[in-house]
């Protein structure tokens, strides 16, 4: 990080504008790999559920959230002095106009709530969710980057996280986890086959998403400088190793290499160097991936053994991925290619520990917070649709749209037809289940 | 022989198959159709255009049996099939001429009668 005084480098600056454009891609990326996966009745909700988060989640970031995450405050918690971006100016602020700062890290604040939706689809009332993901922001995701990033206790206790294996993919896989748990697994999960709709759509996901990755990890540089091509090197290292090792464990163990196992590799790659991307030697960011992708592997094959309806796996994928590397983090941390924080190998074992430590309270505070949001929600709303609505399918119930539809039989309705229904017609999302 | 043709909602295809599965009813062809059963239009919304969804999405199931499975297959469909709402389907039973089954040329009651477990262990 760069003096505060220091005048902005036009490389610098040219880097950033350019790598909050690729985090923010990611967020529809996300949508594609997520709606790849799930049926196609659930295709449009499941993208939405994406999609939206560039909506409210950024907007609350910008009025609120960054402040609590960023503002000078106590160890827990951010100030106020930055609420509605006041005094968020383009004044120099780690190296790039304050209000640029404010923005790329906004697009990280979208993404991880984007990212809870994946063990929330083909179920979730969509209104809820926008709530939801709303609260969790200032309550969860603010809080937890104001402890790692914004100079809070973590900071202090030395937990490193270049670009947010813990404040994002953890933190996020935490709260998916409850989340699940919370609201229940979708009605006809264990009892019916539920087979991914367009695996071509999420191998796309999976490209930009990588392509995203280069600004989210690279640009955590802050910099247009050595350190953000260190961490661009991994993020293109450790995804390939994490992607060559998934390759051989799926041959080794069926004889085929499957496509959605490669989408799965790549993304847990990347969750996996996430923490380490600008901490760590090329050597260390393979190792990092090829080994880090096996906690996930296993925990994908047991948890569809299991109730539990995290449906897009993000607990295994992200969880387990942003645990991983956390701790490898700790272990492989490199002064000789940082010029910064050591880790076990190098002689730093106390590393390992703080990464732990780091680790244990953001899945806890995340885990219990997620849980009293929830289950404050479901007092006031339902959670969920009625049965019939959710056979249907949540691109009907939700959205009142079809991803894939012929038009066959669409009469259309022009304004003054139909005196009877004009409520219907004004409110389609509600003429489904209420008429 | 009957041929049973049932028109069912698409999400309780799956029930519906356990069902038959469970009533060892195992030959039958599914297509995608559309239709309309009297039940309440969708009403869809894409930019301006608000359009009402004159017909819904369904599964067509089209079974041969032999007469001492018209009655389970019936019931199993019934059963399965039904919500409770308008929309749920219909099952009709019609007569068949002649059943031909194409790899071995039987006929009628043969022809439907399933492939023993002898036959089936062959492959």
């Amino acid at each position: 990080m760069q003096d505060e005084s220091a005048a902005v480098q036009t490389a610098d600056l040219a880097w950033m504008l350019v790598a909050s454009a690729l985090v923010l891609l990611m967020t529809p990326a996300l949508a594609c790999f997520y709606a790849g996966m799930v049926r196609s009745k659930n295709a449009l909700n499941t993208m939405m559920m994406s999609v939206v988060a560039l909506g409210p989640v950024a907007l609350v970031w910008a009025l609120a959230g960054y402040s609590l995450a960023f503002a000078p405050g106590n160890a827990f918690i951010g100030a106020a002095d930055f609420l509605a971006l006041r005094s968020v100016d383009l004044a120099p602020h780690h190296g790039m106009p304050h209000l640029l700062f404010m923005a790329f890290q906004g697009t990280f604040a979208v993404i991880t709530t984007a990212l809870i939706s994946g063990a929330l689809v083909e179920r979730l009332r969509f209104p809820v969710y926008l709530v939801f993901i709303s609260l969790w922001l200032l309550a969860v995701y603010a809080p937890v980057a104001h402890w790692i990033w914004g100079g809070g206790f973590l900071a202090g206790d030395g937990a490193l996280d270049f670009a947010g294996g813990t404040v994002i993919h953890v933190n996020a896989a935490a709260a998916a986890l409850v989340a699940a748990l919370v609201v229940g697994p979708r009605r006809d999960y264990g009892r019916q086959a539920m087979l991914p709709h367009s695996v071509p759509l999420t191998l796309m996901g999976t490209g930009l998403l990588w392509f995203g990755w280069f600004g989210f990890n690279a640009g955590s540089a802050l910099g247009a400088n050595a350190s953000a091509a260190l961490a661009f090197v991994n993020t293109l290292l450790a995804p390939a190793a994490a992607l060559t090792s998934w390759i051989i464990i799926d041959l080794a163990r069926s004889g085929r290499a499957t496509a959605i196992g490669a989408a799965t590799a790549i993304v847990v790659g990347l969750v996996v160097i996430t923490p380490a991307a600008g901490y760590v030697g090329p050597l260390a960011a393979m190792t990092m991936g090829a080994s880090g992708v096996i906690p996930s592997y296993i925990a994908l094959i047991l948890r569809a053994r299991t109730r539990l309806d995290d449906s897009l796996d993000v607990v295994a994928a992200h969880g387990l991925g942003g645990a991983t590397g956390a701790v490898l983090t700790g272990v492989f941390a490199d002064p000789a290619w940082s010029g910064g924080p050591a880790g076990l190998l190098a002689g730093h074992p106390d590393q390992l520990r703080a990464q732990l430590v780091g680790l244990a309270v953001v899945i806890a505070y995340s885990s219990a917070a997620t849980f009293l949001i929830l289950r404050a929600l479901a007092l006031v709303v339902p959670l969920r649709d009625a049965a019939r609505m959710e056979g249907i399918g949540m691109d009907v119930s939700q959205h009142g749209e079809e991803a894939y539809t012929t038009g066959d039989g669409a009469i259309l309705i022009t304004p003054g037809d139909r005196p009877a229904r004009p409520a219907a017609a004004a409110s389609p999302a509600l003429s489904g289940g209420a008429s | 022989m009957k041929l049973i043709v049932a028109v069912i909602r698409p999400e309780q295809l799956g029930h519906v198959l356990e069902s038959l599965f469970h009533a060892d009813v195992r030959g039958l062809t599914i297509s995608r159709v559309q239709g309309h059963g009297g039940e309440i239009e969708q009403v869809e919304t894409y930019r301006g255009t608000t359009v009402m969804m004159a017909l819904a999405e369904k599964v067509r199931l089209e079974i041969a049996v032999s007469e001492s499975f018209v009655q389970p297959t019936v019931q199993a469909i019934l059963s399965a099939a039904r919500t409770g709402e308008v929309g749920d389907g219909k099952v009709l039973v019609l007569p068949i001429d002649h059943i031909y089954r194409i790899r071995t040329g039987e006929a009628d009651q043969d022809a439907v009668t399933p492939v023993t477990t002898q036959a089936a262990a062959r492959h």
